[in-house]
């Protein structure tokens, strides 16, 4: 016998067939389409210039879209790798010391009352816009690097190949500190996140066996939080590859392979932003342009599935830890 | 041996030291560029700068009506698109835990990490290169692919902060799972998923690189979502990398106005949630 009430039910359940639960299965599915989108348009985009230029592509260092004599495109995207692994190694040179720096600053050392407006501070500097760091970085930091910074370099170290040729301001070298301020909010946040993980007891061992704060954070805290701040390195290390407007700005565009960081060079992003409007009606030119897409994109995936692993092995590990 | 004490506490003093030093020099960038913004961008307002639409490059006079309607547009139709759905992801992540889940999770975070000049070509390949015209409706859903995984993400976090009890508490009053997860989950964890819908919309308002391919620009007003449309950010890549002092008076002031629209909203969200850290994404 059913009672009025679950009769009631049974109506509106006939009526409303969990609405709800059917929008949250479909709309989630929203995430892996959007991702099959992305492959898809990358690699139907690329097909004409992996087959033009197969392997070639990658270790040739030419870049000539309109050949003089008319002839076939012929295009290597060397000079973008190698600029953007350059100005990337320089952004982490800066980046990762003063990330984990700021992270010890805002987990343990700070006075209590200053953590709070210390992080908000360093999430403002993440909320500015890419191309307003663009704008100062051309407008400000150009000048400033190529009448000071260079010149200096230029006459104390400029026996060195990486820091010869002349003061240009727009170069690899300022691309890279460019990159360096805008990773090291992103990187000090994550380095933050997974220091403050580490167990109170962790520390107290340290501190109760007589340990300065120095050796709590040497012996304790960085070795436990070591996966943590390696993800969090590799993170923003993704971050630092993709980042286009900025470096556009400020790294002068030239397809060029040279040792001098001071000079004008290129990267994968810049490549992109700058040309793909120009390519018009040039087809392996666009799939060129496509394939430096999909080379990003497979860069970009790469860095975050293996830093999202390594954080979730080790919240694992901290919940292992935690129970013990 | 092993170091005397003098040695640790002055290793130690050295260490906080350096510490505090890493922290203020990231300050510098932060208030070299707003003094800069502030200072330059100032020069730039006027009447004529919000009520004009944008002169040619190096010219005289005009202003950034065009941009800030694009630019307003844009995100309004990324939002419209990217809100709903990333809110029903991200509670479908909190509701639903599995095998499903969690690979849809790690899918949104390492959307995330997509660099937005990708999300520009692909936009391109889909909407752009299949009407045939560059549009403002192009630029909204790159936007809106940009702000999907993050708003999934945050929505995601925020319920997950919400105590088992109070969940169990609407189950155990016979209250149906939907609508324990409409009424009772999602009211108490509104604040952080408004945290974190303001903050997407911050982010994407400041995106310049996913506009370059598919709103393109337009000197003048849009008439239609179909057309180009101008926005804020291109107008200051455009403005700033051109070589006239007057087209870059007129990017510092495009900027100010940005910055102020961007850091105003994560400044009035953080200080609404007292400061509270937000979870990197």
């Amino acid at each position: 016998m059913q009672t009025q009430l679950e009769k009631n039910r049974a109506r509106q359940r006939a009526r409303h067939p969990d609405f709800l639960r059917t929008a949250l299965i479909v709309l989630v599915f929203a995430l892996p389409i959007i991702g099959i989108l992305y492959l898809y348009s990358l690699i139907n985009g690329s097909l004409d210039s992996i087959q033009a230029f197969g392997f070639g592509f990658l270790v040739s260092s030419k870049w000539i879209p309109n050949p003089p004599n008319g002839g076939p495109p012929i295009l290597g995207a060397l000079p973008a790798i190698y600029g953007s692994v350059v100005t990337t190694t320089i952004a982490l040179l800066f980046a990762i010391p003063i990330s984990l720096g700021i992270a010890l600053f805002q987990s343990d050392l700070a006075p209590r009352k200053l953590r709070l407006p210390s992080i908000f501070l360093v999430e403002l500097l993440a909320a500015v816009p890419s191309v307003v760091y663009g704008l100062w970085g051309i407008l400000f930091l150009v000048p400033f690097m190529s009448n000071s910074v260079d010149p200096w370099l230029l006459g104390s170290l400029g026996f060195l190949p990486i820091f010869s040729g002349y003061a240009n301001g727009l170069g690899m070298l300022t691309a890279g500190v460019i990159l360096a301020i805008m990773i090291i909010p992103y990187g000090s946040a994550v380095m933050r996140e997974v220091v403050t993980a580490v167990p109170r007891a962790q520390r107290e061992a340290c501190i109760a066996l007589g340990g300065t704060r120095w050796e709590t954070m040497r012996m304790a805290v960085i070795p436990y939080a070591s996966t943590g701040i390696i993800a969090a390195v590799v993170l923003a290390m993704g971050r630092a590859i993709g980042e286009t407007m900025a470096v556009t700005m400020v790294i002068g565009n030239v397809a060029r392979i040279t040792p001098s960081l001071f000079l004008p060079a290129e990267t994968i992003p810049s490549v992109i932003a700058n040309e793909f409007t120009e390519v018009a009606g040039n087809g392996i030119y666009l799939a060129a342009l496509f394939e430096l897409g999909l080379i990003l994109f497979a860069v970009a995936f790469i860095m975050n599935l293996i830093g999202r692993l390594l954080i979730t092995r080790l919240a694992f590990h901290g919940k292992v830890a935690s129970d013990a | 041996m092993p170091k005397s004490i003098a040695t640790r506490r002055l290793i130690n003093k050295v260490f906080i030291v350096c510490s505090t030093l890493a922290f203020l020099v990231a300050l510098v960038p932060l208030l070299s560029i707003l003094y800069e913004t502030l200072y330059k961008g100032f020069d730039a307002l006027n009447f004529d700068f919000f009520t004009q639409m944008t002169p040619p490059i190096g010219g005289p006079g005009g202003g950034i009506i065009n941009a800030i309607q694009g630019s307003l547009i844009m995100v309004a139709i990324a939002s419209l698109i990217g809100i709903p759905i990333g809110l029903f992801a991200g509670a479908y992540l909190y509701e639903y835990p599995g095998r499903v889940a969690n690979n849809c999770r790690l899918i949104a975070e390492v959307l995330t990490g997509v660099p937005s000049i990708v999300t520009g070509i692909v936009v391109y390949v889909v909407i752009v290169a299949t009407f045939h015209s560059f549009s403002a409706f192009a630029g909204g859903i790159a936007l809106s692919f940009m702000m999907i995984p993050i708003v999934a993400i945050s929505t995601h976090e925020s319920l997950k902060l919400v105590p088992n009890s109070i969940k169990e508490g609407g189950l155990a009053l016979g209250v149906s799972r939907p609508k324990t997860l409409l009424y009772i989950l999602v009211s108490t964890a509104k604040s952080g998923i408004v945290t974190g819908i303001a903050l997407s919309v911050a982010r994407i308002m400041g995106e310049t690189a996913p506009l370059l391919f598919t709103a393109l620009g337009n000197q003048f007003m849009m008439n239609s979502i179909f057309g180009p449309a101008e926005s804020m950010t291109v107008l200051i890549y455009e403005y700033g990398t051109a070589p006239y002092q007057s087209a870059h008076v007129f990017a510092w002031g495009a900027a100010l106005i940005l910055l102020l629209l961007v850091l105003g909203l994560n400044i009035v969200v953080r200080i609404a949630s007292r400061l509270k850290p937000v979870t990197p994404i």
